[in-house]
């Protein structure tokens, strides 16, 4: 049982970075939901105010490496042209895909809105993350801002959702090997 | 039969001098808008590239990653850039929240159609 060098980073990318984006989401949308002044005392606040810093930026982290590990060396291998006269594309996913009419619109639409809208995902939780620290604990006093934060942090963990959906059907559909 | 209620614990307010005070809303309005600005930009990168061959080989920062690299590091800049303009500017501003958020939902929904497959390749 191994992993070749390109799988191992393509693990890490989708599997490993995508675990803790998935944890340090939950973790964000539990204690952005229950940041609320009439349900916990000050001392619980305090604890799910570091609760939420934590979620929020580990989030934000775990975007920006999924998307840099992502653009710069995994989606190299898959756009990588093969030379000319190869008949044997299993070690260029995009030409397999655009070599069968069947599996085109993989690339056509799946891979070209996977790559553009996965960048949005580490700006948008960035933001809610910066944000999340200047409030602080008094992010609990403020529902309507606690609303809006935590409606563009579903939108980023959303359009992540997308984007790793989209990479773990085309990995299904032209692996990168 | 016996019947089991929760009990659940009344409401405490909150001693006053427990709550944090107010913070002006300049720095999230301009972080929102920052945000707004970064989608917005990659949305136009990835339609103009589409649209022109000149822009896409200019947006060739990689030539490994191809155009996606110039998309994305502009975009990427535009928020940097803009959030800390942004900040500067509307730093000690108050009440600027709703038109940030309105700038911000305008600016993303920009952005996401502008990635979306179907609007930039319709330019190509």
């Amino acid at each position: 049982m191994e992993l070749s060098n390109r799988e191992a980073w393509t693990a890490f990318h989708g599997m490993i970075l995508g675990a803790i984006f998935l944890l340090a989401f939950s973790g964000g949308v539990a204690s952005f939901w229950s940041l609320r002044p009439q349900w916990v005392t000050s001392a619980g606040i305090k604890e799910r105010t570091y609760r939420l810093y934590a979620g929020t930026t580990i989030m934000a982290i775990a975007a920006w490496l999924t998307v840099l590990t992502g653009t710069y060396k995994v989606y190299v291998w898959y756009r990588a042209a093969p030379p000319s006269g190869t008949t044997d594309f299993s070690k260029y996913p995009k030409a397999a895909l655009l070599a069968n009419p069947d599996k085109a619109d993989w690339h056509d639409f799946g891979m070209e809105w996977k790559e553009h809208i996965a960048w949005i995902a580490p700006i948008l939780a960035t933001a809610v993350a910066a944000m999340v620290i200047y409030y602080g604990p008094r992010l609990a006093h403020e529902p309507r801002i606690r609303s809006i934060l935590l409606g563009v942090f579903v939108l980023a963990f959303g359009i992540a959702a997308v984007a790793g959906m989209m990479g773990a059907f085309i990995t299904k559909a032209a692996p990168v090997l | 039969m016996a019947t089991m209620s929760r009990s659940q614990p009344e409401p405490q307010p909150m001693p006053s001098g427990d709550v944090p005070p107010a913070k002006r809303d300049g720095f999230p309005a301009a972080t929102l808008m920052a945000a707004g600005v970064g989608v917005f930009v990659l949305g136009l990168m990835t339609t103009w590239a589409e649209a022109s061959a000149s822009m896409k080989s200019r947006l060739q920062l990689n030539d490994d990653v191809g155009p996606l690299s110039g998309k994305t590091t502009w975009a990427v800049i535009a928020f940097a850039a803009s959030w800390v303009v942004l900040s500067v500017v509307l730093w000690k501003r108050d009440k600027c929240l709703n038109i940030a958020l309105g700038v911000f939902a305008v600016l993303t929904v920009a952005g996401l159609v502008g990635t979306f497959p179907t609007f930039f390749q319709a330019f190509g």
